[in-house]
Order: C-alpha cells, then structure tokens, then sequence
C-alpha cells in the first residue's frame, strides 16, 4: 500500500472518530492541538485503525502511554533524560524533536501529527 | 440509589448484543417540561433526545460491563453518533437494540439503533441511531478512585442480569 493509500484512510479514520472536515486532516495537523482529539478519542482512532488497515494495535504501542505513567521517566510534569529516550525507542512514528524543547507532559499529545499515524500504520503494514 | 432508565432487559448475548425497551409515560416529570403549553400552543411532551442516549447508553454499558464479568469499572466516554429520525411520546414504547464494535483492555465501542413500538398496533418503526464510547476506567486514569455509588450500579445491574438467568 503506498504513502498515499494510507494517509486516504488514515485521513477517514479521522474525519469519523473526531468529527472533522476533510480539510482539516492536512498530514502535519495534530491530533490534540488541530484536530481537538481526547483521551478517549485514541482509543476510537485504535479500533478504527484496526479495522481499516486488519491490523492489531496496542494504545501502549501508538501512544506510548506507559512512559508518561511512570515516574522515573517524569518529574515535575515534565519527561526526564531516561523518559525521553524511552520515547524514542518506543515512538520511532513520532516527531519528538519539538516536544524534546519543553517536555512538557501536557504538550504530549501534540507530538502525534496526522502523517505521524499515517508512518505509524505503515510500520505495521 | 442507581438511575436506572430502562425498564427491562430482554435480550443479552456476551460481548455481542443487549435489547432492552423503556417505556414512555406521559407521568414522568421530564416530559411535563419537555414542552410546556406556552400562549396558544398546546404541550408537546416528549421524551428528552439526552434521555434517549442515556437509554442507550444504559443497554449499551449493560452488555459492556458484563462481556467483562462487571469487573471494569465502564463509564460513558464520548457520543460518537446520535441521529434522531422521530420523537418519543407518550405511550409508545422505545426498544433499544445495542452492539459491540469493539472491546478492548482500554474500553469499548458501540453502535445501535432505538426504535418506537406502538403498543396498540405493536408496529414499530426507526426512532435513532447511536454509537457510543466506553472506558474501563481503572486503566485508562490510573486507578483513580471512582464514587461508591457507582459500585451499587455494578452490583444492580449484576442483580438485574442474574435475575434473567444470565451467568457473573
């Protein structure tokens, strides 16, 4: 499948779960920041993602929840040395060079990005 | 004491379907509300379109909490759909048909269809169509702690299923 197949139904995915316009899905919108998504709204993107592309998708896997939890990967709101490059072996999908500036726990979400799924699904393609 | 907005279960598989079916009655409160006469329009009562979620909601949790043998804590998480092609009135009957989509560790998604059955003629016809999000709580905020009362909905609902003879 190529670049462009997959960004088309990633792309569906994400107009359905988060109730958003085609226009609006452009490949460096994220998910949290341009598209609104919340928590939850992961879990609808896994299951849908799952089902458009028959692939099996842990939310660990695509979001790397497990470090954010973990304190010795987060002090004071914000991810340490170890954490961040916990997240890079577990998020090699991701973009974390911004995030890394701040590394503010809150600013997370922001670091998935529309094409940062479209790579994440071609991984497990 | 537990909300409880459906009147009885008549169906449920594990993990696959709940039906239930609420009654609608010109007796409760919300309706004398859900619209008053106003000048020279007379009341229109009708049962609240949030109401009709939360119906579904209910039959939908119902057969989330139970493909789960009521361990999860379920909660209602996001309305991903609700369409509404009629209005419930008084003396109709409204049978919610819930199915699962998805289940997983993390939570569960749903879809299913509300329909009004008219008891005179027992002919029923498409009311809405709602897909629903549920979390398990307990793994999605780490273990946060959840209101007790919320422990008598699980052991209610658990009642009301065993008393239709369905095993957990």
């Amino acid at each position: 499948m190529t670049h462009d197949e997959v960004f088309a139904k990633v792309r569906e995915v994400l107009e359905e779960a988060l109730g958003v316009d085609e226009d609006e899905v452009t490949p460096e919108a994220t998910l949290g920041g341009d598209l609104g998504a919340e928590s939850i709204d992961y879990l609808d993107i896994v299951f849908r993602l799952e089902k458009a592309f028959g692939i099996k998708i842990s939310q660990a896997e695509l979001m790397a929840d497990n470090v954010l939890s973990d304190p010795q990967y987060v002090q004071d709101g914000k991810v340490t040395d170890l954490g961040m490059a916990e997240l890079r072996k577990q998020l090699p999908h991701a973009d974390l060079d911004t995030f890394d500036e701040s590394r503010q726990v809150d600013e997370f979400p922001n670091i998935f990005t529309v094409e940062s799924m479209v790579k994440f699904v071609q991984g497990k393609l | 004491m537990r909300w409880i907005w459906i009147d009885r279960i008549l169906e449920l598989e594990r993990g696959r379907r709940c039906v239930t079916i609420k009654n609608v009655s010109a007796a409760e409160e919300v309706l004398h509300d859900h619209f008053p006469a106003k000048g020279d329009r007379p009341a229109q009562p009708v049962m609240p379109n949030t109401l009709i979620i939360e119906g579904m909601a209910q039959t939908a949790g119902i057969m989330v909490g139970h493909a789960g043998d009521f361990k999860e804590k379920v909660i209602l998480a996001k309305i991903t759909r609700a369409e509404f092609s009629d209005a419930a009135r008084p003396g109709y009957t409204i049978r919610f048909t819930a199915e699962m989509d998805n289940y997983s560790k993390s939570g569960a998604s749903t879809h299913g269809k509300c329909e009004l059955i008219d008891p005179h003629t027992g002919e029923s016809k498409p009311l809405a169509e709602i897909a629903l999000m549920f979390s398990h709580i307990d793994h999605n905020m780490a273990g946060l702690a959840f209101p007790e009362h919320n422990s008598r909905l699980h052991r209610a609902t658990h009642a009301n299923v065993a008393g239709l003879g369905f095993p957990g």
